[in-house]
């Protein structure tokens, strides 16, 4: 899959309602392979901190012993950061406003992660 | 914070070693689980103080915390030696008993607790339980009921009634330090410390997300995982908790469970200050 490839997987995932923007990062660097609608989003700077807190919470499920993280939702007063784990060292990223229906997102995001492989 | 009065009890200690404050640092040191510190100073007190019956007592309890229960049975008769009649020699003694699986020298022990504390709901609770075990005649569990300074892993008390309070929630401050709960893996390992270590600065990260963001307040980070789920929530600025449970537990019910827990760490934080 190259760049034009991936961002228009990633244009799917916009098409959910009151999502604002998506984006692949690397999880180890945090750097930001391909995006759909980040415009104004500060998506370097998101990659990182997303990229950081996926990494922190796939060590925390493996020490508990519950395997690899799936899906990472993090829930705010005015919308939330989502984030899938992909092949390749990959993490698919979401930023979604308020009351975003989130199992569609995560459902679309998976779509995506299965793209990559 | 718990931080500061343990370097501010450390230093009243420094500044005159005949003080009692040891009692008050080595109870903050073991309530945090640092229970080798609390025995050390409790120890180092008790040469200054060795008739003091009330730091035989919190060594006793250190001792149980360490799983020691031998030492931890010769501490509370010490207790019992210096102050015949003290109903927490009899109540630990009773657990110590319990623990070994001598129901009748434990409800022997803890009905005398109970004569010399009849208004302490927890020995009552402690008989209760005992009385249950006796009939059924099993092995006790790994946790028993009438230490309710602990939940059996010699850290505070924080969670007690919630489901899974020893075993699936960590309550943690910012630097990934435990400061109350347990998580215990399928193989019995409890990896608390270790999971709190690889947090560390997750709230501080989930803050600057939402600010750059503009998502307002973060209010909860929820991972699922291939054998279970966790869901992340700030009880308050300073800390972090984590509750845990296997895919069977709706993502939904999770989050209340972790409210709750937050509710409870509040609560004990508010305490502790």
């Amino acid at each position: 899959m190259n760049v034009a490839e991936l961002n228009t997987a990633l244009e799917q995932v916009t098409q959910v309602p009151r999502v604002l923007g998506a984006m692949v990062v690397s999880a180890d660097e945090g750097i930001v392979v391909g995006e759909a609608l980040m415009e104004g989003l500060q998506s370097n700077a998101v990659a990182a901190l997303a990229a950081s807190v996926s990494q922190k919470l796939a060590q925390t499920t493996g020490a508990a012993g519950l395997g690899s993280p799936s899906f990472v939702h993090l829930a705010a007063e005015n919308g939330a950061l989502l984030a899938v784990p992909a092949g390749l060292g990959l993490v698919i990223v979401v930023v979604a406003g308020r009351d975003v229906n989130v199992g569609l997102a995560r459902l679309e995001m998976l779509k995506v992660a299965e793209t990559i492989g | 914070m718990m931080t500061e009065d343990i370097r501010g009890l450390s230093a009243e200690l420094a500044r005159d070693p005949t003080s009692l404050v040891f009692l008050a640092l080595a109870e903050a040191l073991r309530k945090r689980g640092q229970l080798g510190a609390a025995g050390r100073v409790v120890r180092a007190g008790l040469q200054r103080h060795p008739q003091l019956a009330d730091a035989h007592a919190l060594l006793a309890r250190i001792l149980t915390d360490q799983r020691d229960f031998g030492q931890a049975f010769e501490s509370w008769s010490t207790v019992l030696e210096l102050v015949p009649g003290h109903a927490g020699a009899h109540q630990g003694l009773g657990f110590l008993y319990f623990r070994a699986g001598e129901f009748d020298d434990a409800l022997a022990q803890l009905e005398e607790a109970a004569r010399l504390a009849p208004d302490d709901p927890g020995i009552q609770r402690g008989i209760e339980t005992v009385r249950a075990f006796a009939v059924e005649r099993t092995t006790p569990a790994e946790v028993a009921p009438e230490e309710p300074a602990d939940e059996g892993n010699g850290r505070a008390a924080v969670f007690g009634g919630l489901e899974g309070a020893n075993k699936a929630v960590v309550l943690l401050d910012r630097h990934g330090r435990l400061l109350a709960g347990g998580l215990v893996r399928a193989d019995g390992e409890d990896v608390a410390e270790q999971v709190a270590a690889f947090l560390a600065g997750v709230s501080q990260e989930c803050e600057r997300s939402a600010r750059l963001l503009d998502l307002g307040v973060w209010t909860g980070l929820t991972a699922e995982a291939e054998r279970g789920h966790v869901h992340i929530v700030p009880p308050t600025a300073e800390t972090l908790l984590l509750l845990s449970r296997d895919r069977s537990v709706p993502l939904g019910r999770i989050a209340h469970l972790a409210e709750r827990a937050a509710a409870a760490a509040r609560r004990w934080l508010e305490e502790a200050e």
